[in-house]
């Protein structure tokens, strides 16, 4: 590759080399339904892409279709280089670095808040108790909620246990954290609270893939917002571009009925 | 009419002992099978769950009795197998245990498998994305939450097993039964009482465990 140094070939190799998770041609189908069609997206290193649409588009699975939560039908998706196992041992390594913070949380119930944040760690990454315990009261206090370590998750308000939640996958050290509407199911009082441990993770460099209707979140954190309808992405552009001037009417017509108050 | 208990002919609470004893192993032992049956029940390998669910159906639906004459006649008497017990009644002991525990693992198995349903699908979701692996979701996710919620149904598996052991008797087994049987062939004429003595006897076993194992699913629900 190297050799022939001035090709559009090496360009493609060098953005390849930068991208951490790559989808080319992914295709998948619920029964009839053809949710995701020929999606390619890659997302480089360091990146926040933000993905909207209406709902029913496509964009829930497409975020867990990354850590392989869905299944895909035909395509590729690579993560860091290497391509998405299937299942066993391999799946299981690479889930671990990737993060996931789930709309409804799912914060293990049986076990405390600190336990919660402690398990991966100790389970996956065969870290020591003690430095696991040191890891999770460091990332709890991160994200506000260190004095709730010993509390059970139902103990919590929403806004916390989604707090619990992203410091449980940022335990995990992981290279990419996947949001998938993490503030859809809160309080309205609690959606800034849980934004701002996110914008902060965008402003550290964290990879970021975010399913999400917060359009402000999108605005100000995002380096490029991937709009979806139909199982299709429709238009990718900075955040500036598309809220300001979408090309599309798809796009045009999601956002006049959101962006009207 | 209670005096034959006085005549130091009959020991009841010897025979009591041993219902004790079949209920305690054979408990310990259907609570580990039924666990097991229960993982490959849900599990990931095709032929793990075939093998499950044709157990299940088949023991279950098996009469007890069946299974323990089985256990006795054909492990025992025609392949030898007598379980490490060297005399008539270890070995009596030790296949009633074995019979007991492949019938009640199979209802263990199913009250968990209902149990592990109600816990929510995202808890094995978001265990899976942390990179766990299949047995450890269901160790360390599923099956505690899914045991909390089955207590209930597993205490009537429990009672059931108590009175199931005197199925023990039709192989010899020395427990309350047997000796009911020899009381009222020789006592017929306190038939009434000695019928009372094992029914209490019996209930004295399974209302504690009842009310005990209510008490602790109440304590340990999982709070959602």
């Amino acid at each position: 590759m190297s050799g022939d140094s001035v090709t559009k070939g090496t360009e493609d190799a060098a953005a390849a080399a930068d991208s951490l998770v790559v989808l080319s041609n992914v295709n998948k189908h619920f029964g009839a339904l053809h949710v995701l069609q020929d999606i390619d997206l890659s997302i480089a290193r360091g990146e926040v892409v933000v993905v909207i649409g209406p709902s029913g588009s496509g964009k829930s699975t497409l975020c867990r279709t990354i850590n392989r939560l869905e299944t895909i039908d035909s395509g590729t998706i690579t993560i860091d280089g290497s391509e998405l196992p299937s299942e066993g041992k391999e799946l299981a390594r690479l889930r671990a670095d990737v993060g996931m913070v789930f709309q409804s949380f799912n914060l293990f119930a049986h076990k405390t808040v600190l336990e919660n944040v402690v398990l991966g760690q100790v389970k996956v990454r065969k870290t020591d108790k003690a430095a696991a315990e040191k890891k999770a009261r460091t990332l709890l206090d991160r994200v506000g909620v260190g004095t709730q370590a010993d509390k059970y998750p139902a103990q919590l308000s929403g806004g916390q246990q989604q707090r619990v939640a992203i410091a449980r996958a940022l335990a995990m050290d992981p290279k990419v954290m996947l949001f998938d509407e993490p503030t859809s199911a809160l309080d309205p009082e609690m959606i800034n609270e849980v934004l701002e441990v996110m914008q902060q993770l965008a402003g550290e460099g964290m990879t970021m893939v975010v399913v999400t209707h917060e359009m402000g979140f999108a605005r100000s954190a995002a380096n490029r917002v991937v709009f979806m309808a139909d199982g299709k992405i429709v238009e990718e552009a900075t955040p500036e571009q598309f809220f300001s001037n979408p090309r599309s009417d798809r796009a045009k017509d999601f956002l006049s009925k959101i962006l009207h108050h | 009419m209670f005096d034959f208990l006085e005549s130091g002919q009959y020991d009841v609470l010897g025979a009591f002992w041993v219902n004790v004893q079949l209920t305690f192993y054979s408990a310990i032992g259907s609570l580990v099978w039924g666990t097991v049956l229960a993982g490959m029940r849900v599990s990931p390998v095709p032929l793990m769950r075939a093998f499950g669910t044709a157990y299940v159906n088949v023991v279950r639906n098996t009469p007890l009795t069946l299974l323990i004459i089985g256990c006795s006649a054909g492990l025992y008497q025609t392949l030898g197998i007598s379980l490490g017990g060297d005399n008539f009644k270890d070995i009596g002991f030790r296949l009633a245990v074995l019979g007991l525990i492949a019938y009640t693992g199979t209802f263990v198995c199913e009250a968990l498998r209902s149990g592990i349903n109600t816990v929510p699908v995202g808890q094995a979701e978001a265990a899976r994305a942390l990179g766990l692996s299949f047995f450890q979701v269901l160790t360390l996710i599923v099956l505690p939450q899914a045991f909390r919620t089955v207590i209930a149904p597993l205490t009537n598996v429990l009672i059931a097993l108590t009175k199931n052991t005197t199925v023990a008797a039709t192989i010899g087994v020395a427990e309350a039964a047997l000796l009911m049987k020899e009381m009222i062939e020789n006592e017929a004429q306190a038939l009434f009482a000695v019928f009372a003595v094992f029914a209490l006897g019996f209930v004295v076993l399974t209302l504690p465990t009842g009310l005990v194992l209510g008490w602790v699913a109440k304590r340990v629900a999982v709070k959602r």
